[in-house]
């Protein structure tokens, strides 16, 4: 196949800087172990109420001080709500949903994680100013789904 | 009526009634998103315009155009449709499918969006229609597939025109991605839906909609870069830069586009972070053939202006025909796509993909792709293609060439907007924008911008509907003139390896095979309890 040196030129110049956009993405994963929210879990998305961890979804601290999250999105709400937690610690939420697909975005930070029936979403976030942020559901999950919002709480850790 | 065309005049007049809806439900939404009050607004037509916009753009408006478009090729670079009878069943079926889908949708029975994630139930018709219309597509196929064979019979050894080349990668990549979808709609969306079964794994559903979500953008692409590579140097005045690469750039695209489905899933749970990140690998190598055809059309440009004497190294841009309504569409185009190839490498780009997921963002984003750089060449495209599938002079000329212009400002409004709004948080898809606090603050300014850009839009939509409509009913009758296509500087004389559409095909289903078995089987193998259907519109 005849390519003009130019269009040679371009080609291989074309495949250089793919390869270094993805030869970034793959430094922040090795380095930093940078990586979206994976977790494989799954849960009965019908019997949410009896669950020990979903039927009551809440803030717990564990005994290493890492802090868990347990959220269940319903239309059209978020619950708990607002979500207390701490400042410059790792903080684990556990997202599922009671009913259709909704989106869990925490406002100005990068915890944005998808809530699915029958799946438990968890990702770690620390979040290092303290104050209040918007959780707004991102996913259209019905007539109301712009009026989805919650509020999270981080609070200055103390001493 | 030119009558040899009147297949491919049927389909692109389905095309651009379905964009002429569409539009008007565009509109509705930028002006809603930014509290614009204007009568009847309700979050249920709100909800009711993002579906009917979505679906009758993404779905009707394109797989329309795309047929209509592949018939007229197959006419004049085959010289022949096997199947013509079959080709006006198809057509029939789609538009009926079409059409009940979208009553459902504008009753408000169907507001689940063009995505329809399931556990969110539509109307059982609203399932069924979009099945007549992917059905009525396949057929497409095999008539085209057909057409070729026939040709291929009476010419052996010669390889095709680029353009047939560029359908045919196409509706190779059409069928592959589709299976995905006859996956999720008739194995499970259909059944669930009539209360047959009771239960829907909503992620496995989300995962085959995206095994096809993904390649449907360059299922739309494309046929856009069949009419680049082969219309445009031609309207421009040169010729094509290389043919070759012309055939290895679309082959590259049926390769690759499938196996990247999960880039649209990188916050989704039950996929592993591993799995996401070979799809990411492959969404980064599906950008290639994208860079390589900016060389090959902006150096075919080259050539065209400096045919027409240009000699300085930029002066030849101001010998292009700039008033020509297809030029400057496909030009226009052309530049959105450098902010839209962009913007999809960080959209793609694994963990970036957090800070814009699901943001307003994305609706900037696919708004300058498939908004501009598609809507925009195939609206251009009809204008070349209208005087010579009707026999009829082009009216309204002067509307048709500020048309393209008015696109392209209402497009940089409206998402250059979105894009920002999105980097601040501002959710996709909300009725209103001024949520509360501060954010919403330093999100109104932004949507009202956003919406101005989309009142130009729809400016720009009616100006192209009324040029279309009015040289279809009242455009002098004339002599149609000929197809012309782009001459390569150096012809092809034989076949080579990216005429082999079998080993392709085998090598993508291979590569899908892979990027979807092990993860698809990994996620059926755990505990799934499925969901039952909700309603909440």
């Amino acid at each position: 196949m005849h390519v003009e040196l130019y269009e040679r030129i371009w080609m291989w110049a074309a495949g250089g800087l793919l390869l270094l956009f993805l030869g970034a993405i793959f430094l922040t994963v090795g380095l930093q172990a940078i990586q979206p929210p994976s977790h494989i879990e799954t849960v009965d998305p019908t019997t949410l109420a009896t669950d020990p961890e979903f039927g009551k979804p809440g803030v717990t601290t564990r005994a290493d001080g890492s802090v868990v999250v347990s959220v269940v999105a319903q239309t059209f709400s978020f619950s708990p709500d607002p979500i207390e937690v701490p400042a410059n610690r790792p903080v684990t939420f556990r997202l599922t949903s009671a009913d259709v697909i909704h989106g869990f975005e925490v406002v100005g930070t990068n915890a944005n994680a998808m809530a699915i029936p029958g799946y438990v979403s968890q990702f770690t976030v620390t979040f290092k100013e303290p104050g209040e942020y918007l959780i707004g559901c991102n996913e259209y999950c019905g007539t109301l789904h712009h009026n989805m919002v919650g509020k999270l709480i981080v609070k200055k850790e103390t001493p | 009526m030119n009558s040899r065309h009147s297949l491919a005049a049927a389909h692109i007049g389905v095309a651009v009634a379905a964009f002429g809806v569409a539009s008007a439900m565009g509109v509705l939404q930028a002006l809603s998103i930014a509290d614009v009050n204007f009568p009847y607004r309700s979050e249920s037509l709100y909800y009711i315009s993002v579906t009917a916009h979505g679906v009758l753009m993404a779905l009707v408006f394109t797989t329309f155009f795309i047929m209509g478009l592949g018939y007229a090729l197959a006419q004049e670079s085959l010289g022949r449709i096997i199947g013509r009878r079959l080709a006006w069943i198809a057509f029939v079926m789609g538009l009926v499918g079409s059409v009940g889908a979208a009553v459902t949708i504008l009753r408000g029975q169907s507001s689940v969006l063009y995505t329809f994630y399931p556990p969110m139930k539509a109307h059982p018709l609203f399932y069924i229609g979009a099945t007549l219309l992917i059905v009525a597509s396949w057929i497409w196929g095999g008539v085209m597939i057909a057409s070729y064979r026939s040709w291929r019979r009476e010419h052996p050894g010669e390889p095709v025109a680029l353009s047939i080349h560029g359908m045919l990668a196409t509706i190779i990549l059409w069928y592959l991605a589709t299976a995905g979808l006859a996956v999720e709609v008739l194995g499970m969306l259909i059944p669930w839906s009539l209360g047959v079964v009771g239960k829907i794994d909503p992620e496995l559903a989300r995962s085959f909609f995206w095994w096809f979500g993904h390649p449907l953008v360059y299922f739309w692409l494309m046929p856009a870069y069949v009419l680049w590579y082969t219309v445009l140097p031609r309207v421009a005045g040169g010729k094509l830069f290389s043919d070759p690469l012309g055939r290895m750039v679309f082959i590259l695209f049926v390769v690759l586009s499938v196996p990247v489905g999960f880039h649209h899933q990188f916050a989704d749970p039950g996929i592993s972070a591993h799995w996401k990140l070979v799809h990411t690998v492959t969404t980064y190598a599906v950008l290639y053939p994208s860079f390589v055809t900016a060389f090959t059309i902006i150096a075919s440009l080259e050539v065209a202006g400096r045919m027409k004497g240009a000699r300085g190294l930029f002066n030849w841009i101001g010998k292009l025909p700039w008033r020509d309504p297809f030029f400057s569409s496909v030009a226009l185009a052309m530049i959105a796509f450098i902010f839209g190839g962009f913007g999809g490498a960080i959209n793609a780009a694994y963990a970036m993909n957090s800070m814009v997921h699901n943001t307003a963002w994305i609706q900037g984003h696919f708004h300058v792709t498939l908004g501009t750089t598609v809507a925009l060449t195939f609206m251009g495209a009809t204008y070349w293609l209208l005087p010579r599938l009707l026999g009829r002079e082009l009216r309204l000329l002067s509307v048709a060439r500020i048309q393209p212009y008015l696109w392209f400002i209402g497009v940089a409004l409206f998402s250059a907007s979105y894009h920002i709004a999105g980097l601040r948080g501002l959710p996709r898809r909300v009725y209103s924008a001024s949520l509360t606090g501060e954010y919403g603050a330093s999100w109104h300014g932004l949507t009202r911008v956003a919406a101005l850009g989309a009142v130009v839009l729809f400016l720009s939509a009616l100006c192209f509907v009324t040029v279309v409509v009015s040289t279809w009913i009242g455009g002098k009758k004339i002599q149609p003139p000929a197809f012309e296509f782009a001459a390569p500087l150096r012809p092809a004389t034989t076949l080579g390896v990216w005429d082999r559409y079998g080993l392709w095909t085998v090598v993508a289903v291979l590569l899908v095979a892979v990027a979807y078995g092990y993860p698809l089987l990994h996620l059926a193998a755990h505990p799934r309890y499925g969901s039952p259907p909700f309603q909440p519109f």
